[in-house]
Formats: C-alpha cells, sequence, structure tokens
C-alpha cells in the first residue's frame, strides 16, 4: 500500500519513520535486512520485507549484525535494525567492524525509547557512536529518515565504516510527509570477495594499525561534517541560538520560532568548528537534546560556551512544553499525568496459568522480557526479577547458589520462546557446566511467537519472518542435547492441577529441569493456522 | 488555515482502533493536501492499557505530539480514560465521547471509533468524501459497510 501510492515520481505519502527506513532501504538497493524484534523498531524491516525487499529475523542482535558485515564484507549494502538495548548485545562485533574495512555498506539502525514507552531502561546510544568511533546520523521526521538512510549508505560506502542510524520513539512511530526520490546516491557494486587479511582480520597485527586507520577516518568525516554534513540552520534572532538534533529539533521549532537553530545531522563525529561558529554568532546558545548531556558535554569539551538543560529534563522524553521551560530555566515540579490503565496479560492468556501457579506455590521467580513481564503486576505479582534479555536464567542460577537452602529450592527461571532462543541457551548451558546444589528449575513459556512486539516469528516456530516454512528449532531436542534429562513439555491451560503438581515435584527434586508450558498465544492462534494452512497447500 | 495546527487526541483503550481512527483522521489531512504529523505509542500500550494518538495538521507542524492544555479536540473511545486525557484538551476545546453516540445505533459496536470520528467531521473543513474515502482506505472491504454507517450516525447525530 505505502509503495503503490509511491510509484509517481515526487509522489508523498504519510509514513512511520519505521517505514521510511524500509523505502529507503529499497531505494537504495539494500541486499538484506536483518534484526531482531524490538520496540519501537520492528516495523521496518516488516515493511521492508511488504516492500519486496529480503528481511530475516536473526535469532538476536549480535548475530544480526554478524550477518550484516557478512554483507558489507561482500561489497553489498545491508540493513541492521534493533532497539536501544538491542545494541548491547551487538556491541562486540560493532566495536570492531569499526576497525574493518567494508566494500558495501553496513547501516546499524538504532532505536531509542526515551522515556521507556516499552523498555527497561532509557540509555542514550549516541554514547555508543562515540566509544565505537562509529558516524552517526540523527533524522527529526520521517522525510529525514528517508533521506539519512540513503546517506548513510553512501557514507558507509564512502569512507569503508559502518554506520548508526539513530531513531527514536517518536521518529520511528510518528507519521509525517516523506517524499521519494529527494535523493540519489551511487547505485550498489556487484557483490564479490577479495581477500584483504589487514583490513577484516583483526588479529592484533592488523588490529593496531586499523585503530589508527579508523581515527584518521573519523577526523576526515568530521572535517566533511563541518564544511558540507547533513547540519540544517534555521536563521532566526540573534540574541538565542539553539543547537540540537533528532526529534528535539520539531519541539525546538515549536517552542521558540523566534530562535536560531543549528540542528546537527551527524551527532558524531560532531561538527565542531561549526558548532563554534554558530555559538559565536548569538548572545546566548543552548543545547536542547534528549537524554544524556552528550552534545552540551561535547560542546564545553570543545571550549564553546553553551547553556544545557537542567537534570530534571535528562529523564524522560523531552516536549514542547519541556523546551520551553529549559527555554525559561523553570525547574519547578512538572505536573504529573494522571496515571492510564496499566497494560496487563490478555483474558485467557496461557501466562496466567503459570504465574497462578507460581504464586499458588509460593516461588521466588527470576523472569526475562515479553508479555510475560507483566506477571510482575497485580492480580500475579508473582515474577521478582526483570534485567536484560535472556537474563533469568543466569540470574536464577545466582540466587539459588548464594540463597540459603529453604529459599534456593523454591527459584524458579521464566523465559518465552523467543527470549530463549535470543540469549537463553547459553544459560542452560551454564546451568548444565556449573549446576546449583539444589538443582534448577527452568521454565520456557512458549507461546509460539514474538508476543509482546507484535506476533513476529523466531527459529523456534518454524517460519521466516514473511511465515514461509523453514528450519526449526526444536526447544525439547536442544535441552536434552546439553545433557539435561529432566524435561517436560506441558500445555499449562489444559490441566491446570497437572502442571500446578508438576512445577511442585520438579522443586522438590535436587536436578535441573526444564519445563517447556507450550501454548499458543492467545492473539497469534489465528494468523498461526492460516500461515500453515499456506505452507502446506504450498507444499502439496 | 492559520499558522497554529489543529490538534486533536484520540485516546481508549488497547484494541479499541485508536491508532486507526487517528490513522483515517491523518489520511483526511493528508489528501486536503495541509501538512500533518500523528504521533503514537505501540508496545506495552497494546496490552489493553491506555492508548492516545495525537493527529495534528495545518500550514505546518512541528512536534508531532500534542502539547498539555493545546487539544482542539480530544476524541475519547473508553469512557473511564477522559479523566487521564482531559489535560490535553485546551480551553474551550471540545470533548467527543461515547455517551454521544447511540451505540444501538450502530451495526457493529467496534464501529464506535469511527462513529465518533463522525463527530468530529463536522467540526473540521474536510469534505465529507474525504473523510468516506479515508475510512476505505484504512480498512478491509468486509468492515466497509458497518463503519460507513458508523460514519453517518456520528455525522448526523445531535
Amino acid at each position: 500500500m505505502i509503495l503503490d501510492s509511491l510509484q509517481q515520481q515526487n509522489a508523498t505519502a504519510l509514513l512511520s519513520g519505521d517505514e521510511a527506513v524500509a523505502l529507503a532501504a529499497i531505494d537504495a538497493g539494500v541486499k538484506l535486512g536483518t534484526g531482531y524484534p524490538g520496540t519501537p523498531s520492528t516495523e521496518i524491516l516488516e515493511t521492508f520485507e511488504t516492500l519486496g525487499g529480503r528481511a530475516q529475523w536473526a535469532p538476536n542482535e549480535k548475530v544480526a549484525l554478524e550477518v550484516g558485515i557478512g554483507v558489507a564484507f561482500s561489497g553489498a549494502r545491508a540493513l541492521v535494525t534493533m532497539k536501544h538495548v538491542g545494541l548491547n548485545v551487538a556491541a562486540d562485533p560493532l566495536f570492531t567492524a569499526a576497525y574493518t574495512r567494508l566494500d558495501g555498506a553496513l547501516i546499524v539502525v538504532s532505536a531509542d525509547d526515551p522515556g521507556m514507552a516499552s523498555s527497561q531502561n532509557e540509555q542514550d546510544n549516541r554514547r555508543y557512536a562515540l566509544a565505537a568511533g562509529v558516524p552517526m546520523l540523527e533524522p527529526s521526521d520521517s522525510q529525514e529518515v528517508y533521506e539519512f538512510t540513503l546517506r548513510a549508505v553512501e557514507i558507509s560506502e564512502r569512507w569503508q565504516v559502518p554506520v548508526l542510524l539513530r531513531m527514536t520513539t517518536r521518529v520511528c512511530h510518528s507519521k509525517t510527509f516523506v517524499k521519494r526520490g529527494t535523493v540519489t546516491i551511487p547505485a550498489p557494486h556487484t557483490p564479490h570477495f577479495e581477500h584483504d587479511f589487514p583490513s577484516r582480520v583483526m588479529i592484533p597485527a592488523y588490529a593496531k594499525p586499523a585503530h589508527r586507520r579508523l581515527r584518521k577516518t573519523l577526523a576526515e568525516i568530521a572535517a566533511w561534517n563541518d564544511k558540507a554534513g547533513l547540519n540544517e540552520l534555521v536563521k532566526g534572532s540573534s540574541s538565542l541560538g539553539i543547537i540540537t538534533s533528532g526529534v528535539a529539533f520539531q519541539y525546538v521549532r515549536e517552542a521558540a520560532p523566534e530562535a536560531s537553530v543549528l540542528k546537527l545531522g551527524m551527532t558524531y563525529p560532531l561538527p565542531v568548528e561549526r558548532m563554534r561558529e554558530f555559538a559565536a554568532s548569538v548572545d546566548l546558545c543552548y543545547v536542547i537534546e534528549e537524554g544524556d548531556p552528550y552534545l552540551v558535554e561535547a560542546a564545553r569539551t570543545a571550549g564553546i560556551a553553551v547553556e544545557g538543560k537542567q537534570e530534571m529534563y535528562r529523564f524522560g522524553e523531552l516536549n514542547t512544553a519541556r523546551v520551553r521551560r529549559i527555554l525559561e530555566d523553570d525547574s519547578s515540579p512538572e505536573a504529573k499525568p494522571v496515571p492510564g490503565k496499566p497494560p496487563a496479560l490478555c483474558p485467557g492468556c496461557p501466562h496466567r496459568s503459570v504465574y497462578t501457579a507460581l504464586k499458588e506455590i509460593g516461588c521466588i521467580v527470576a523472569g526475562d522480557i515479553g508479555c510475560y513481564s507483566l506477571g510482575v503486576l497485580p492480580p500475579f505479582e508473582a515474577m521478582d526479577s526483570l534485567v536484560c534479555m535472556g537474563a533469568a536464567i543466569g540470574v536464577g542460577l545466582g540466587m539459588r547458589h548464594s540463597l540459603p537452602p529453604e529459599e534456593a529450592r523454591r527459584v524458579v527461571s521464566v523465559i518465552g520462546d523467543s527470549t530463549f532462543v535470543h540469549s537463553g541457551i547459553t544459560g542452560l548451558v551454564e546451568m548444565v557446566y556449573n549446576p546449583p546444589e539444589s538443582g534448577h528449575v527452568v521454565l520456557i513459556l512458549d507461546n509460539g511467537t514474538t508476543a509482546m512486539t507484535g506476533m513476529q516469528e523466531h527459529p523456534g516456530t518454524g517460519r521466516t519472518l514473511a511465515h514461509a516454512h523453514t528450519g526449526k528449532v526444536i526447544f525439547e531436542d536442544l535441552v536434552r542435547s546439553l545433557g539435561i534429562r529432566d524435561v517436560y513439555v506441558i500445555d499449562p491451560t489444559q490441566d491446570f492441577e497437572k502442571f500446578e503438581k508438576l512445577i511442585q515435584s520438579c522443586l522438590e527434586k535436587a536436578e535441573l529441569s526444564v519445563v517447556i508450558a507450550r501454548r499458543d498465544c492467545l492473539l497469534a492462534t489465528r494468523s498461526i493456522r492460516e500461515y500453515e494452512r499456506c505452507n502446506e497447500q504450498q507444499t502439496d | 488555515m492559520n499558522s497554529r495546527p489543529t490538534n486533536v487526541v484520540i485516546a481508549g483503550l488497547g484494541g479499541q482502533g485508536v491508532l486507526k481512527a487517528s490513522d483515517i483522521l491523518a489520511d483526511v489531512a493528508f489528501s486536503a493536501g495541509v501538512d500533518v504529523k500523528k504521533s503514537e505509542l505501540h508496545g506495552m500500550s497494546q496490552r489493553g492499557g491506555s492508548v492516545s494518538s495525537d493527529v495534528r495538521f495545518g500550514a505546518h507542524v512541528f512536534s508531532p505530539m500534542v502539547p498539555d492544555g493545546e487539544a482542539d479536540f480530544l476524541v475519547v473511545i473508553a469512557p473511564d480514560q477522559v479523566a487521564v486525557n482531559e489535560a490535553a484538551l485546551s480551553k474551550g476545546g471540545i470533548l467527543i465521547e461515547p455517551s454521544q453516540i447511540n451505540e444501538a445505533s450502530l451495526p457493529n459496536k467496534k464501529s464506535i471509533n469511527v462513529a465518533l470520528l463522525g463527530i468530529l467531521s463536522r467540526h473540521l473543513p474536510f469534505p465529507v468524501e474525504a473523510w468516506l474515502g479515508a475510512v476505505q482506505r484504512n480498512l478491509p472491504e468486509k468492515l466497509h459497510e458497518a463503519n460507513l454507517q458508523a460514519f453517518s450516525i456520528g455525522r448526523n447525530q445531535g
């Protein structure tokens, strides 16, 4: 539908930022899009696939980025998408990919979630660009998303480095005008491989010069950013100037229409001289940025006199009203929003049975990330920890190792199917290798989909991103292959008492038990049936 | 259109069609050729919790979100979400809520979101054809009849 409305030249459509990335990826001839679902990034790959691109879900962000690196080593263009915390998982390949020489393009989308609409922290991934030495672009609306994605491909190939495209919730999920065809970039190379050991094999002998090469490249990019760059200057009053980036630019324009504004399109490496010149051209120069004081610190380090925001505005999203307050130096308490209705597990959700049982038994529950995180809220209040993807197993084991026996025996790790594939498998390996004295019980809640982010497939469903049949990881076989003998597969909704008894009996043994509570997500059941029907027809 | 955009906040609970209603409104404004931005939050809000979506249109729109106290129209699909979203409404802003629709008259109760858009449409400078077109573009064909009826019930009521 998006493409239909954009067929004609100069056509415009109302697109979300996520859709705009996908459209640009199509126009850039991206060979492969890969990533792991995570709000607010999920729709990028789904749209890319709908538009005819080759998109696939990886088991996690690290693998996705590694696949992307391979694509770029082959001379093709790769798009790798994830939410902000996904970049923590992918950080290992990112830092060293920066040292390598890419033949194609590698665009890594980091979808940050300031305000934590749907995340466990509000980390500011501009810090990653700085730490890894990877150029970062920050669009402020869907048109810029479209253009910056294409520019990112161009920059990546010109300097042979990965490029981070940092979006935020409001950029990803707001719909604004997009005009197609406003940027044209060189055509993609024909993929082929050339041996180049010093550029791609990061043993110390090659990595040492590679690091120097990276710093030299970054200096060149910084010089380009100063002279050409993707910055935008709004000429206004000479009494007030504002340096900003990303969606904060929109709030600034609305809150202070009279101000001069320097909007930075590339926030690493920074156009420091451009910032210095701008600050000198106005009587008072503010930096307005969402999240960490990243720009303000960089400006001050460079000796540029700027005003920043007060600490209270570091928390949560910015908006027009908050930008007005920052400019008025208003630090009085902000009006608290009336609390809305919190989300809850759907009526009839299979996770409900699981938490009812865990609560009745009195378990200590190391939890994880997914719909089942809602087990912490009333009426269940039956989840005791949530840290990051996959943490349930490690955290549960740590508690088993340290708690007094009567408490240790009540510890259960609860992890969803997609989360298990993402980063639970290594936790199980740890359990086999370093078993607690009291044993342990891991509960895999297999509802047949990545429910929380909107029903995406994963390697345990046996269907691709586009829902076609593919290889399937059978959890019970995988678990047994690790040497865990006490493995059960049970529908927690079919016979609740039987399920509760099973958990109880596992807790009483001092063994390593894995219980796979398998029942399709209620919201996904119909679609799953439909996908299976289509796939079977195709096989016939 | 004057320089200040028209601000509409649509609110309700997950599953009530808040986002669908805001898509339709944004589409109508888009086809009228004015600048339009729409903001929404996905994710946790899908699980039956509070959901709201902002639509702003006019000569030029900057922020995609409606600042508190600046909504010209607040359309609330769940009666218990009025209190949660009231702060969005400007002085003299118009509240549109389900009690203004005789639900029994709707061919399908689920179309209440579109019926409320019918009420909203009376206040906005867009031709009725634009609304009908947007309703059809944003919904699958089998839902067209019920929703077009719901729209006209809202538009012609009161």
